[in-house]
């Protein structure tokens, strides 16, 4: 229960934040995106603020030896920059400029932005699916 | 305001970011968890075999339009325009299958792997941000925009 209410109070946060910052806006973050139109760099700030909290983080992470709520801490440790990473990033990339939406603005606009927000979450979704179902991890 | 940039928001960017990091951060100390939205929304739907439990990924998830929507209610609301629809699923079907290939989207590659100069996430990040420089300038050149 416990480690059910920290991730709700993490996402809220971390919905409240996109909110705020105006990455819920899709014609914000495209406009950061066009380097040869109106140029807008709020998305830098937001990129550059969230590196404080997290940098900290990350020196207190080497410095515990388990998290706060949990045995131990789960973390990525591939160390491979290989086809998978570098095509999908690039894909990734692709979808982001034509949309102006990355995941977590898109699934925090499902409430401020409904109709809006909802063919670009379940078209996501599907993406997903394809990936799980084709691809071998 | 910054000159030069009429419509940037640098201070409301910057406090939204802190609440960001200040999110991933509790997620990396509290649960040891990357807050990678696209690896935690597609283990929400069980669409990932690896990852937290299913109830953290769902909470998580959930969390992210709650906290939006308080946000609206205790401001005047938040501005946003979208492109068309056409355009959106496109987007969306593009977004979901490339985040997944690369392992990570803005929040896991970008917040989490750069403030924790991971190699992996810093080449991932470049590759996104320039194909999404590239894409929106070949929209302009082609009159999409």
């Amino acid at each position: 229960m416990m480690r059910i209410i920290i991730a709700l109070l993490s996402g809220a946060l971390f919905g409240g934040g996109l909110a705020i910052s105006g990455m819920a806006d899709p014609m914000r973050v495209r406009a950061f995106l066009d380097l040869f139109g109106a140029w807008d760099p709020t998305l830098a700030f937001v990129m550059g603020g969230a590196m404080i909290p997290m940098a900290l983080a990350w020196m207190v992470q080497r410095r515990v030896g388990r998290p706060f709520a949990d045995r131990a801490f789960a973390l990525p440790d591939t160390r491979a920059i290989d086809g998978k990473l570098t095509l999908g990033a690039i894909v990734f990339g692709i979808g982001w400029g034509i949309g102006g939406l990355c995941p977590g603005p898109a699934i925090a606009s499902l409430a401020l932005s409904p109709a809006a927000a909802a063919p670009f979450v379940l078209a996501m979704l599907g993406g997903m699916a394809i990936h799980h179902f084709t691809i071998k991890s | 305001m910054i000159a030069g940039f009429p419509d940037a928001q640098p201070i409301a960017g910057l406090i939204g970011g802190l609440m960001i990091g200040l999110a991933a951060a509790i997620m990396l100390l509290g649960l040891g968890r990357i807050a990678g939205v696209s690896g935690l929304a597609a283990r929400a739907i069980g669409l990932s075999a690896s990852g937290p439990p299913h109830g953290v990924a769902i909470a998580f998830t959930v969390g992210l339009p709650v906290g939006a929507v308080l946000v609206a209610l205790l401001s005047d609301g938040i501005p946003a325009t979208f492109p068309a629809p056409g355009l959106l699923i496109v987007a969306g079907l593009i977004v979901g299958f490339g985040t997944r290939l690369g392992s990570g989207c803005t929040s896991g590659h970008g917040v989490c792997g750069l403030s924790r100069l991971s190699r992996r996430s810093i080449v991932a990040t470049a590759l996104f941000m320039g194909s999404g420089f590239a894409t929106v300038a070949l929209m302009r050149l082609t009159g999409m925009i």
